[in-house]
């Protein structure tokens, strides 16, 4: 593993520095107002989820939904606009760069988009007094790993897209339905069992699993087993787009 | 030492094999042309030699190293205009240049040292600032040459570099290129315009259907391979016409409703039109293109 990956993660960042607002406001605006509408709106007429208000258990859902999708949307269609549109990646591949390189640039250049995301998230929860212990703080790494995992997979959806409408079908068959079964709006715990098997095999759940209590105030329970299967989607998704990216780009 | 080396060169997609045992040699600071009709194995050729894609059989070694194991130290020393622009539509013109030089891990100072030079090269100066947008198609070639100069290279590969562009356009980029080929660059490009090949290079090669089907000097394939002098004749009642014309000139050909004479004298051919009034005629040197037409055929290829 070497660090060429770094010139392609530097032209995004690039790219989005003179595209902030847009970019801000697109990823961010959204989540946010989902966040204070169903969490006041819904919160009025809940008393508490676990012990804690609805708006704090729904904002360390919606904290990992809003990574996930900023991830998912940057590796799935602004990549497919870079790799099949504008053709950036062979241009790239005339330097001595790799398509191993750009897929490794890609993924992390996803992450991090999705981390500021999420921990932009995370300031206004502060800011609203919806967290208090500073173990709030180890919800930014866990953000991360949420990106990395999304964008890994995206990235998988992206190589392997022929055109446009390919993603419309990961995001209505797995996205949706992964947001509604994975814990965001009530506890994953009062599904049917196999629907909750189902959600214990999909990354969004475990992600919900490390920042909620983080957001309670306390260490997740099963940390590792949870950071473990986020990985795990991170490291199978960069091995198989890396695997699809070579097979697009050498016919 | 040769720049570019490729030796039975071959690579198939599924049952179509588009590239067929192609050999090639070029020299250091030689300007070699690739031509052929569409289809003919160009693209799929340069691509090869660049390891982007991996032969099916063969060798290639460029700049002393063998490609495509060694592929990307090989293109430390490279550069490459493609045959569709490819610039970053969301930077200025100087954005494109520092953020393609970083791709070579070339230090921010020294991409930034080489940018003026760059610019005037292209025909940019003053322009560093402005979007890719505002550019026209000319300008938008110039800097994707400019691009892929950032990391001074030994050799370019360009795919047709001028499709598209109108005559001033077309002139400006083959001035740039005879100066790249003084300064000492290798050039290797590919074209459909014999023009440009007969212009610009020192030495082509004319594929067609995955083959090199010749090879040599613009001035050698001609003398080689076709007649000196062309007659072509239209108009009214040239069927008569082209019967005399096959007792007069070695090789006649009819396209449409036009007959083509090859031979070395032509003066009886021109002496025999004086009895048909009706028949419009040009009479000029052979060309590179009646070689192509020769060699490839006159079929359409789509």
């Amino acid at each position: 593993m070497t660090l060429r990956w770094v010139s392609v993660w530097r032209r995004n960042m690039l790219v989005w520095r003179k595209l902030f607002a847009a970019a801000v406001l697109s990823n961010l605006a959204d989540p946010l107002i989902m966040l204070f509408g169903l969490g006041y709106g819904l919160g009025a007429l809940l008393p508490s989820v676990e012990g804690m208000s609805y708006i704090a258990f729904f904002a360390a859902g919606q904290l990992c939904t809003a990574t996930m999708f900023t991830a998912s949307f940057e590796s799935m269609f602004s990549g497919f606009s870079r790799m099949h549109g504008q053709k950036t990646w062979d241009a790239i591949l005339y330097a001595p760069l790799t398509i191993d390189d750009i897929v490794a640039g890609e993924i992390v250049w996803a992450a991090s988009k999705a981390w500021l995301t999420g921990s932009t998230i995370l300031g206004v929860v502060v800011v609203f007094g919806l967290a208090s212990s500073p173990w709030v703080l180890l919800a930014l790494p866990a953000a991360f790993l949420v990106g990395l995992a999304f964008s890994a997979v995206g990235l998988i959806m992206c190589v392997l897209a022929r055109g446009w409408d390919f993603f419309s079908y990961y995001m209505t068959l797995m996205m949706t339905p992964m947001m509604m079964i994975s814990g965001v709006f009530f506890p994953a715990e009062q599904l049917p069992a196999p629907l909750l098997a189902v959600a214990k095999a999909l990354p969004l759940y475990h992600g919900v699993q490390i920042v909620r209590p983080l957001v309670a105030g306390g260490p997740p329970p099963d940390l590792w087993l949870h950071a473990a299967v986020l990985l795990a989607y991170a490291a199978a998704g960069y091995v198989l787009a890396i695997h699809f990216a070579r097979r697009r780009f050498s016919s | 030492m040769t720049a570019l080396l490729a030796r039975a060169l071959r690579k198939s997609y599924g049952e179509l094999e588009v590239v067929s045992g192609v050999d090639l040699s070029v020299a250091p600071g030689e300007c070699f042309g690739l031509l052929g009709p569409n289809g003919a194995g160009k693209t799929t050729t340069l691509k090869l030699c660049l390891g982007l894609i991996e032969p099916d059989g063969g060798a290639i070694e460029l700049l002393g190293e063998p490609v495509p194991r060694r592929a990307r130290e090989a293109r430390r020393q490279v550069g490459v205009v493609p045959q569709f622009d490819n610039l970053d539509p969301d930077f200025t013109v100087e954005e494109n240049l520092v953020v393609y030089g970083r791709y070579f891990r070339i230090p921010e100072s020294r991409i930034r040292e080489r940018i003026p030079g760059l610019l005037e090269f292209a025909g940019l100066a003053g322009r560093g600032d402005a979007k890719i947008i505002t550019l026209s198609g000319g300008m938008k070639r110039r800097l994707t040459l400019a691009r892929a100069l950032v990391n001074n290279p030994q050799l370019v590969f360009m795919d047709e570099p001028t499709t598209g562009l109108d005559p001033q356009a077309r002139h400006l980029i083959w001035e740039r290129l005879r100066r790249l080929t003084q300064e000492g660059k290798t050039l290797v490009l590919t074209t459909h315009f014999m023009e440009e090949a007969e212009r610009l290079c020192h030495r082509l090669a004319i594929m067609d259907r995955g083959r090199i089907i010749a090879q040599g000097t613009p001035r050698a394939l001609i003398a080689e391979h076709i007649e000196p002098q062309v007659l072509e004749v239209h108009g009214q009642g040239y069927e008569a016409w082209m019967e005399r014309a096959k007792t007069l000139a070695p090789r006649v050909e009819r396209v449409g409703d036009t007959v083509y004479c090859y031979g070395e004298d032509i003066e009886p051919l021109l002496r025999s039109l004086s009895s048909f009034p009706d028949l419009s005629y040009l009479h000029r040197p052979a060309s590179l293109e009646d070689v192509f037409l020769k060699l490839t055929g006159r079929d359409l290829r789509d």
